[in-house]
C-alpha cells in the first residue's frame, strides 16, 4: 500500500558517558549510520524531524549532514521526545508529504537527578524550594500505592533490573552492563521508598537515528524494512496520576499510556496478545511493572507471576526491554524513545545477536513515557 | 471566622488560616464541583472559568508516600548545600469528596507510615532560612481521630 510506512535504516551512537563529545556530533554520527544501513544519502531526505532536551537543537546538525534545504522539525516533548519526532515523520509520510525521512533523538545530561524547574511546568517555585519537584518521588509514589492494590513484591521490583542488567550485558551499546542480582539490587542504598539505586536509570548521554521509507520506496530500497504500522501520542486525561502534580482529582482515570496503546494497537489492526518482544519505558522498575498492565499486555496484578516466572526475559512468553532499556542504557532524554525502535526493528530483522529472541518475532510494541504525563506508543512488524 | 494569619507562608495564596489551624487553599468549579489546589482560574476537568476560591479540609488519610533520601538538587531547593541534609516523608493525602494533595509528612520513618491512615493538615519550617512556613501532614494519633 502506498501509504504504509517502513523503518529502513538504524543508527545508533553508544550510549553512556563521551567526554568531549557533543550531543549534536552523536547525532549526527547516529544519523551517517542510519543513512549508510539504508542505503542512502542525505540528500535523498525530503523530511527530517527530531529533538533533544538538553542536547542543543535538532535540526543545527545539518551543518554537519549537509545543507540540503530540507525542512527539518525540531521537538521537545520530555521523555517522549523521540515519539514525537516519530508521530511527525510518520504523519509527513503517510500523508504523502515526503517519501524517505530521518527521525533522530539525542541528549547529554549531567550526573545526578535531573532538576527542572517549576516554572517551566507552570507550578509555582515553592513547590521546587519545598522539596516536591522530584521525578524520582512520583515513580516511588506511583509504585508504592500500585504495589498495595495489586499485590506486587519488592522482589519483583528488584528482579526487573536484574533482568534489565542481564540484557544491558548482551548490549555493546549499552551503558551498564555489569549484571546484578536481585540481592545486589534490594541491598543498594535506598533512594525513596521502595524504589532503591539500582531500581533507578540515570540520565546519560547517546543518540538514536531511524530512517524510515513510504510505501514502493521502501520496497526499492531493498534489505529488510520492518513496518511502522502505527504510532500513537498521548497527553493527560483528567484524573490520571502524572508526574509533577502538586493535587491529583479524587476521582481516576486511565493513563496518558494506556490510551496511547489502546490507540496504537487499534491503529495497527493488532492486539497486544500477538506482541512478540516489546519495549517499555522503564524509569524505574515500577515503571516497567505497571506499564505492562497500562499497554495492555497483560491484566493489573498478572505482573507479580509473570516477571517471578520470568516470562518478561529473552527466553520468555513477552519479552520485554531486551536491549536492557533505559535502566541499562541510562536515560538521554531525547533519545530513548527511538532506541526503543531501534531494538525492535533489530529483533524483527533476526539481527540482535547475543540478546535475539528465539523464536517467532514478528510483531513489535514500543512505548515511551514522560513529564507531564505524555506518552507515544508504536506496532512494528514484519 | 478566620483568624488572623500569624505565619508567613511559602508562597502567596496557598496557605490561609493560622498556625494553629492552617488551611490550604484551593479552588472549586462553580459549573462541575471540581476540586483543585493551589488554586487554579479554570476548571481542568471541565474547561469552565466560573471557579471560586476554597478552604480544604484539613483532615484526610494517606493515600500513597515515599521518603526522600537524598538532598534534592538546588535551584530548584532552597537549600543549596547536601551538608546535613535529612530524609523527609512526601505523600498523596485524600481530603474526602476534595482532592488529593501532594505535601511534606512530618514523619520520614518507613516504618510508622501505611496508605490509609489518617493525617492532619500542620506548618513546617519552609527548607532554607527564609523564615517562612509551608504546609506538611501529620499522622493522627489514634485518641486524636475524633
Amino acid at each position: 500500500m502506498a501509504d504504509e510506512v517502513s523503518v529502513v535504516g538504524l543508527g545508533i551512537h553508544p550510549f553512556g558517558r563521551h567526554e568531549g563529545v557533543t550531543g549534536l556530533q552523536m547525532a549526527a554520527i547516529a544519523a551517517r549510520r542510519a543513512l549508510e544501513d539504508a542505503g542512502i544519502r542525505w540528500e535523498d531526505v525530503d523530511f527530517a524531524a527530531g529533538g533533544s532536551d538538553a542536547g542543543g537543537n535538532a535540526d543545527t546538525s545539518v551543518a554537519a549532514l549537509g545543507l540540503t534545504g530540507l525542512p527539518f522539525i525540531n521537538v521537545k516533548n520530555g521523555c517522549a521526545t523521540g515519539g514525537s519526532a516519530l508521530t511527525t515523520a510518520h504523519a509527513m509520510l503517510t500523508s504523502g508529504s515526503a517519501e524517505i525521512a530521518l527521525v533522530v533523538g539525542f541528549d547529554k545530561h549531567p550526573p545526578g537527578a535531573f532538576n527542572p524547574l517549576p516554572e517551566d511546568w507552570g507550578i509555582g517555585s515553592w513547590y521546587g524550594e519545598t522539596g516536591l519537584m522530584l521525578t524520582t518521588q512520583f515513580f516511588a509514589m506511583k509504585i508504592q500505592r500500585y504495589m498495595a492494590e495489586h499485590g506486587i513484591s519488592e522482589s519483583t521490583l528488584a528482579k526487573v533490573a536484574s533482568k534489565a542488567f542481564d540484557n544491558g550485558s548482551l548490549n555493546e551499546n549499552a551503558w551498564r552492563r555489569k549484571p546484578l542480582s536481585e540481592d545486589e539490587v534490594l541491598g543498594s542504598r535506598m533512594v525513596n521508598n521502595p524504589l532503591t539505586q539500582y531500581m533507578f536509570c540515570s540520565p546519560g548521554e547517546g543518540a538514536v537515528a531511524l530512517v524510515l521509507a513510504r510505501g514502493e520506496r521502501a520496497r526499492q530500497l531493498g534489505g529488510r524494512p520492518v513496518q511502522l504500522r502505527s504510532v500513537a501520542f498521548r497527553t493527560r486525561r483528567f484524573g490520571s496520576f502524572e508526574v509533577f502534580s502538586p493535587s491529583i482529582p479524587v476521582e481516576s482515570a486511565p493513563s496518558a499510556t494506556t490510551e496511547a496503546a489502546a490507540a496504537a494497537f487499534e491503529l495497527a489492526g493488532i492486539g497486544p496478545d500477538d506482541v512478540d518482544v516489546a519495549q517499555l519505558q522503564d524509569t524505574e522498575s515500577g515503571a516497567e511493572v505497571m506499564h505492562l498492565a497500562e499497554t495492555g499486555l497483560c491484566e493489573h496484578g498478572e505482573q507479580e507471576h509473570l516477571i517471578q516466572s520470568g516470562a518478561t526475559t529473552i527466553a520468555g512468553r513477552l519479552p520485554v526491554n531486551t536491549d536492557g532499556g533505559c535502566l541499562a542504557n541510562g536515560e538521554p532524554i531525547g533519545a530513548s524513545g527511538l532506541r526503543q525502535v531501534h531494538e525492535v526493528v533489530l529483533q524483527l530483522r533476526g539481527e540482535a545477536g547475543a540478546r535475539q529472541v528465539p523464536g517467532q518475532c514478528r510483531v513489535g510494541f514500543t512505548q515511551v513515557y514522560g513529564a507531564p504525563g505524555v506518552s507515544a506508543c508504536t506496532v512494528l512488524s514484519v | 471566622m478566620l483568624g488572623q494569619r500569624d505565619f508567613v507562608p511559602v508562597a502567596d495564596g496557598l496557605i490561609g488560616g493560622t498556625a494553629q489551624e492552617p488551611e490550604l487553599i484551593g479552588s472549586v468549579c462553580e459549573d462541575c464541583g471540581t476540586v483543585t489546589f493551589p488554586r487554579q482560574d479554570s476548571c481542568p476537568r471541565c474547561t469552565s472559568q466560573r471557579v471560586s476560591e476554597r478552604r480544604l479540609g484539613r483532615r484526610g488519610t494517606l493515600w500513597t508516600w515515599t521518603i526522600q533520601c537524598f538532598a534534592p538538587k538546588s535551584p530548584p531547593y532552597a537549600v543549596a548545600s547536601a551538608e546535613g541534609f535529612e530524609p523527609y516523608g512526601v505523600g498523596y493525602i485524600e481530603l474526602p469528596g476534595e482532592v488529593r494533595v501532594e505535601a511534606r509528612l512530618t514523619e520520614h520513618d518507613p516504618e510508622r507510615l501505611r496508605i490509609g491512615m489518617p493525617m492532619e493538615l500542620t506548618l513546617i519550617p519552609a527548607p532554607g532560612d527564609s523564615g517562612a512556613m509551608t504546609f506538611a501532614f501529620r499522622p493522627l494519633e489514634e485518641e486524636e481521630e475524633n
